[in-house]
C-alpha cells in the first residue's frame, strides 16, 4: 500500500466541528482512487492530511507503510507527486525549468542538475506530449497546457504516487478528457492515482475505486458500479439524480430539473439495474 | 548562464571598482589609481588606500547584500515589490541602531547588534500585521505593513534623538544621513563578519528559493521544508539589513531595483540570480555612491538619495505592472 489513512480525524481549530471523523482510504500502486463528494465534505483536508500537512486528531497516516511524520519533506517528494488545485507561477520560468523543479528532491543544494535529471524531465514532457512547449515561458500557456506542465512536472519527481486535486477545474471537455487519458494511463503504468473531483461522471469512467466524503464522513467506498447509486448521491448532494450508464457500461449521474423526479420513477425500472444502453440514453435524451 | 556573460560581468565588476577608486572630490586618473594602490609611497596612495578602497569595497557589499535581501525576500512572498526598506526592515534595524548610538552603548560592533534586533522586531510585528487579515501572507497587506511599522519606527527614532544628550543626537544624525563618507578598513571588517554568514545561508538555499517562489503548498509537494526556510530568510535578510544599515545608515530600493533588471536580463532560478544580483548591486551601490560624491562636489549627497531618485520610478512601474 503506499497511501494509507487509518480512521483519520482532523479539525482544524479546538471548538471547530471535525472536518474528516475516522476516515480511511487506502491507494495502491496501479490503483485509480477518486474522492468526490459536495463541496466541504473534506476532500481536499484529506488529501492535505495524507501528504503530513495538518496535525492529526487521531488516527494515522502511512506512505508506503511508515507513518507520514517521520518522512522529510523531500524524501517525500521522491515517492509522491502532486498536482495542487490552483498554482501561479511568480517569476517568469519555461516549461523546461518549471518541470526542472521537480528535480529539487533529487538534488543537493549545490549539485547542478546532471544526465539522470534531465532524463527524467525529458520523460516527463514526453508522457505528457507538451515537449514542443519545453522553452515557452508559463505564464504564455492556456489552462490544459499549464495543468499537464505541472503534471510533468510531479512526474519529473519519478513518484511511485500522484495525487491530484481537481485536476480538470476550468478545463473543456477535450482537455478534461486528455488529461484523464493521460492519468489513467500513468496509472496503468503502475503509479498509484488519487484524484480529488467535483466530474462524478469522470470519475465513474477512470477510477478503479471511488470515494465519497460527506461531512468528513466516508458515506460509500468501493468500484464505481457500487457507490455511484441513485439513493446515495442524492441524499449525499442534496440533490434529484438520476443514475445511467455511458457506452463503456461504466455508471453516469444525470441531476434531475425540478418536475423530473416523477419521470424517473417511472423509468427507474427500464434503467437499474442492467440498462439496454440505447433505451436510457434515448430517455434522457 | 554562458561562459560569455559571466567574463561580460566580471569586467563590469571590475569597471566600476575602478571608477569608485578613481572618481571623487579629487579626480584621480587610472595611473595615480594604480600606483596608489600597489605603493604606498605615491602620491594618491593615502587617499586611494585609506579613503576610497575601503569606501568603494563596503559599498560593494552592502549593495550586494541588499541586493539578495531583495530577491530572497520577492521569491519568499512572491512580489517583486518586496525588498528590506519598503518592509519596514531597514527602519527597524535603523531605529535599533539609533538607540545604540545615541546611547553610546558598546562599540563598533554593537551597533550591528542593536539594529538586527530592531530589525528581526520589525519583521516580526509586520508578520504579524499582515496576518491581521486572515492567514495568508496578501503581498500586498505586508507591503502596507512594512511601511506603517517603517513609520512607526521613524517616529521612535525622532524620540530618542529628541530625549538623547546633544553628542549622542549629533552622532545619531549624522549617520542616519547615511552614506560610505566614514567607511573605513575597520568598517568594513565589521560588515564583513556580520554579512558572510547570510549570504552564504541564502545563497546555499536558492534552490529551495525557486520552490518558495511557487507558494507555499507547492514547495512542500516538491520537497522543500517551507517553515524552516522562512525562518531562515528572515533572520537572514534581517541580519544583512542590520549589518548594512549599522555600516551605512539607511539605504532603500537597493533590494527593489537590482533584482528586477537582473530578472529581465537572466533566467530568474535563483542559482544563479543570486550570485548576479550579488555583484550587480555592489555595482549598483558603487556607482550611487560615485554619483552622490561628485554631483554636487565638494559636499555630498546621501547614498539613499541617490537610490531612492532611481528606485521611486522603478517602484512606480513595478506598482503599475503587478496591479494592472
Amino acid at each position: 500500500m503506499i497511501l494509507e489513512a487509518r480512521s483519520v480525524a482532523v479539525r482544524y481549530r479546538p471548538q471547530a466541528p471535525l472536518a474528516l471523523d475516522g476516515v480511511s482510504c487506502q491507494v495502491a500502486g496501479s490503483e485509480l482512487v477518486a474522492v468526490v463528494g459536495p463541496n466541504g465534505g473534506g476532500k481536499t483536508t484529506l488529501v492535505r492530511a495524507l501528504l503530513g500537512l495538518l496535525p492529526l486528531e487521531s488516527g494515522s497516516v502511512l506512505v508506503q507503510g511508515q507513518p507520514v511524520s517521520t518522512w522529510s519533506r523531500a524524501s517525500l517528494a521522491r515517492v509522491v507527486g502532486v498536482v495542487g488545485q490552483q498554482e501561479e507561477a511568480a517569476f517568469r520560468l519555461t516549461v523546461a525549468e518549471m518541470v526542472m523543479l521537480g528535480r529539487y528532491a533529487h538534488l543537493g543544494p549545490l549539485t547542478a542538475p546532471g544526465s539522470v535529471d534531465r532524463a527524467a524531465v525529458s520523460s516527463a514532457l514526453h508522457r505528457c506530449d507538451i515537449v514542443e512547449l519545453a522553452d515557452r515561458p508559463v505564464d504564455s500557456l492556456s489552462g490544459g497546457e499549464w495543468k499537464r506542465v505541472r503534471v510533468a512536472r510531479a512526474l519529473a519527481q519519478e513518484p511511485r504516487a500522484l495525487v491530484l486535486d481537481e485536476p480538470t477545474a476550468s478545463l473543456d471537455i477535450r482537455h478534461e478528457m486528455e488529461l484523464f487519458e493521460l492519468i489513467r494511463e500513468l496509472v496503468d503504468s503502475g503509479l498509484a492515482g488519487l484524484v480529488i473531483t467535483h466530474h462524478l461522471n469522470l470519475a465513474g469512467r477512470f477510477a478503479d475505486r471511488i470515494l465519497l466524503l460527506d461531512r468528513g464522513v466516508v458515506v460509500a467506498d468501493g468500484v464505481p458500479a457500487a457507490v455511484m447509486n441513485r439513493d446515495t448521491l442524492s441524499r449525499v448532494f442534496d440533490w434529484p439524480v438520476a443514475v445511467t450508464s455511458s457506452p463503456d457500461g461504466s455508471p453516469q449521474v444525470i441531476p434531475l430539473r425540478a418536475g423530473e423526479q416523477q419521470l424517473d420513477r417511472n423509468r427507474e425500472d427500464e434503467c437499474q439495474p442492467k440498462p439496454s444502453k440505447d433505451d436510457c440514453q434515448e430517455s434522457f435524451s | 548562464m554562458s561562459a560569455g556573460r559571466v567574463l561580460g560581468l566580471v569586467l563590469i565588476v571590475l569597471l566600476c571598482l575602478v571608477v569608485g577608486l578613481s572618481a571623487g572630490a579629487v579626480p584621480l586618473p587610472l595611473h595615480a589609481v594604480w600606483t596608489g594602490l600597489w605603493h604606498p609611497d605615491a602620491e594618491a596612495s593615502a587617499i586611494v588606500r585609506e579613503l576610497r578602497a575601503p569606501r568603494v569595497m563596503l559599498a560593494f557589499l552592502v549593495g550586494g547584500s541588499l541586493g539578495i535581501c531583495g530577491a530572497a525576500l520577492q521569491a519568499m512572498i512572491r512580489n517583486p515589490l518586496a525588498e528590506p526598506y519598503l518592509l519596514g526592515l531597514s527602519s527597524g534595524a535603523g531605529l535599533g541602531a539609533v538607540i545604540a548610538i545615541a546611547t553610546r552603548a558598546g562599540g563598533a560592533w554593537a551597533v550591528p547588534v542593536a539594529a538586527f534586533i530592531g530589525a528581526l522586531a520589525a519583521v516580526g510585528l509586520v508578520y504579524r500585521l499582515s496576518l491581521v487579515s486572515g492567514r495568508r501572507l496578501d503581498p500586498h497587506v505586508l507591503l502596507l505593513s512594512g511601511v506603517v511599522v517603517g513609520a512607526f519606527a521613524g517616529a521612535l527614532m525622532s524620540a530618542v534623538m529628541v530625549l538623547s544628550d546633544a553628542p549622542g543626537v549629533r552622532n545619531a544624525f549624522l549617520w542616519l544621513l547615511g552614506g560610505f563618507g566614514a567607511a573605513s578598513w575597520r568598517a568594513l571588517a565589521v560588515f564583513s563578519v556580520y554579512a558572510c554568514v547570510p549570504v552564504a545561508l541564502l545563497l546555499f538555499h536558492a534552490r529551495s528559493l525557486d520552490l518558495i517562489a511557487l507558494g507555499d503548498e507547492p514547495a512542500h509537494h516538491l520537497g522543500a521544508e517551507v517553515d524552516r526556510l522562512r525562518r531562515l530568510v528572515y533572520v537572514c535578510t534581517a541580519l544583512l539589513t542590520a549589518a548594512s544599515v549599522a555600516s551605512c545608515g539607511i539605504i532603500g530600493f537597493v533590494g527593489l531595483v537590482v533584482p528586477h533588471a537582473v530578472r529581465t536580463m537572466f533566467r530568474p532560478l535563483h542559482r544563479s540570480l543570486l550570485p548576479i544580483v550579488f555583484l550587480v548591486g555592489g555595482c549598483f551601490l558603487v556607482l550611487a555612491d560615485v554619483v552622490s560624491r561628485t554631483v554636487v562636489r565638494p559636499l555630498e549627497l546621501p547614498v539613499g538619495v541617490v537610490t531612492a531618485l532611481i528606485g521611486v520610478p522603478v517602484f512606480a512601474l513595478l506598482l503599475r505592472r503587478t496591479l494592472a
